[in-house]
């Protein structure tokens, strides 16, 4: 028999519970004023999904998973610049006692 | 070689994001954390750009255009008051993303090396079915909340006989559609399944009241974390992977917080009618008792002789526009030598944290404003709190009356404050339709009115 590998997606698994405990820890620790930013700013990044959209995009032939693609690239594009730029305009306002 | 350059890529993209929630643990380094929020995406856009699949670009630059202008136009024009709608209508588009990426996926699985069409390997369609699922459900799960935090619809909850074992039926079905679906590879499967799962996110959502939002929101929160992570198995992708988990923990725990702070168990939150019925029951058997009511001129003597003052402002706060004339008030006790300080309970507003963004947009310093567990047992020696919109969470039932609906929920004891200034419209119990006893007490004065005109008839007389 050969040698046992393993397949990429049990390492991808670990990666995948290994976030959520990272997630687990870094989310408590923020601070509760904070709360609405922070779910301004998952949303923005759970928007990466877009990757998978600029791939079904990216083709040159024209094709049923391109025009897939190019609608999901919009959603996430307006979630992508909305959430960051809303998240910003929050985050601006916080400012301490002059 | 360059796949593996690639890998490494998404992997600093995902630390970034890590970094970027990291910044929110206190407001001085959030900015910085937001930039390494943006750094992460562009890193992981850029990459995957580079790909050597990706090879027309017209469509891409057309749609990261219409994308941006839109988005970036919503974010600035958006009023504070409304954020809570704004991040529903953004994880319904995440929901819609997540389900497009699916199919995408599905057509051409070539292109994400996942196998062939007709031949895509098993892993890849689970993973690809539960992130369409998962999706849709998020998506049309978010349509309702945004709806219903419109205003376009009413707050009420919908209830009708039989509801729960309808959607336990639909859910069998999405599972069994799931697995034929897996085993066969029948794209019309993937579609009514997608369908299905459209249906059963308004199943779920519609019948959860107003006073419920702040969980459902953050649960929403939490469902696109977990369709982000379904698809990031699909195209095998680290940073959607890492991203999807921290945002699917992030929601979970947000909710989490918000059903502790109304102590509600997330399961009844979840079999939904709260609200409709709580107003029913508890109307009624409060004429006998008397209120004491005073005017603006009254309010603004007694605060100007006081030491200390605390704000609780509520959400009628946020639907009256009045948090920049209550800063405004503040400012001018604090020049009378008031000590004046905010005290924010988390489900205040309609999501979490809600009430702190509307005070900072008001100039309020993030340092005057304390969360419950930090300044209730401040009320005791405090001379004034003047409550502004707030009911049901500064009502006494909820430790007294184990009738009551909110009972057990955590609150602001203004009652113990030497006097309680209330600002409110009428005698009309508060979002959960609870007759609130503070309004009887003797150390209570009413100040009926708007609450925006109130607050300017109160900074006039001072």
């Amino acid at each position: 028999m050969e040698a046992a590998v393993i397949d990429p997606f049990v390492f991808r698994l670990a990666i995948f519970v290994l976030a959520i405990f990272v997630g687990y820890y870094v989310v408590w620790s923020v601070t509760p004023a904070l709360h609405t930013p922070l779910m301004s700013v998952t949303n923005a990044i759970s928007s990466v999904i877009i990757v998978g959209a600029l791939i079904a995009a990216g083709p040159e032939e024209m094709s049923i998973a391109k025009i897939f693609g190019f609608a999901a690239i919009i959603l996430a594009a307006v979630n992508i610049f909305g959430g960051f730029v809303v998240t910003q305009r929050m985050l601006q306002m916080f400012r301490k006692k002059k | 070689m360059a796949a593996n350059l690639s890998a490494v890529a998404y992997l600093i993209s995902g630390v970034l994001f890590i970094m970027a929630l990291r910044g929110l643990s206190s407001p001085e380094t959030a900015r910085r954390g937001n930039y390494f929020g943006i750094a992460g995406m562009v890193i992981a856009i850029v990459t995957t750009i580079l790909n050597p699949h990706v090879l027309g670009f017209d469509l891409i630059i057309l749609g990261l255009g219409i994308g941006a202008v839109i988005g970036t136009v919503i974010a600035l024009r958006i009023q504070m008051t409304a954020m809570p709608q704004l991040v529903a209508a953004f994880h319904s588009l995440v929901g819609l993303a997540a389900v497009l990426v699916a199919s995408a996926a599905l057509y051409a699985p070539e292109s994400y090396g996942i196998g062939i069409a007709g031949q895509i390997k098993m892993a890849s369609l689970v993973e690809m079915s539960l992130g369409a699922a998962v999706g849709a459900i998020t998506f049309s799960g978010s349509i309702v909340a945004f709806a219903k935090l419109q205003g376009l619809v009413k707050g009420d909850p919908l209830v009708f006989p039989g509801q729960h074992w309808l959607n336990l039926l639909i859910g069998i079905v999405i599972v069994a559609i799931g697995v034929v679906f897996v085993l066969n590879e029948t794209i019309p499967l993937f579609w009514l399944l997608v369908a299905l799962s459209f249906l059963i996110g308004f199943l779920i959502i519609l019948p959860i009241g107003g006073a419920d939002m702040p969980v459902v929101v953050s649960m929403l929160n939490s469902y696109s974390g977990w369709a982000a992570a379904g698809i990031g198995f699909t195209l095998e992708n680290t940073a959607l992977i890492i991203t999807g988990a921290l945002v699917g923990s992030s929601g979970a725990i947000l909710s989490y917080i918000m059903c502790r702070a109304m102590n509600r168990s997330f399961i009844s939150v979840i079999l939904g009618g709260f609200g409709g019925e709580a107003a029913a029951a508890v109307s009624g058997g409060r004429s006998d008792k008397s209120v004491r009511a005073g005017s603006a001129d009254d309010a603004a003597f007694i605060m100007k002789n006081a030491g200390s003052v605390i704000i609780v402002p509520g959400y009628g706060l946020a639907v009256a526009q009045a948090q920049h004339v209550v800063r405004e008030m503040a400012d001018k006790l604090k020049e009378e030598g008031v000590t004046v300080r905010f005290a924010v309970h988390p489900v205040a507003g309609r999501m979490p944290g809600h009430m702190n963004v509307l005070l900072a947009e008001a100039n309020v310093p993030y340092d005057e404003v304390f969360e419950l567990d930090e300044i209730n047992s401040d009320f005791s020696t405090t001379d004034v709190a003047f409550v502004i919109g707030a009911n049901d969470v500064t009502n006494p039932a909820a430790k007294t009356d184990p009738q009551s609906p909110i009972y057990g929920m955590p609150i602001l004891d203004v009652e113990n404050s030497i006097t309680v200034l209330f600002v409110k419209r009428s005698l009309s119990p508060g979002y959960a339709g609870v007759d609130n006893e503070v309004f009887y007490r003797d150390n209570t004065m009413m100040l009926f009115g708007d609450a925006k005109e109130m607050v300017e008839g109160v900074i006039r007389a001072l």
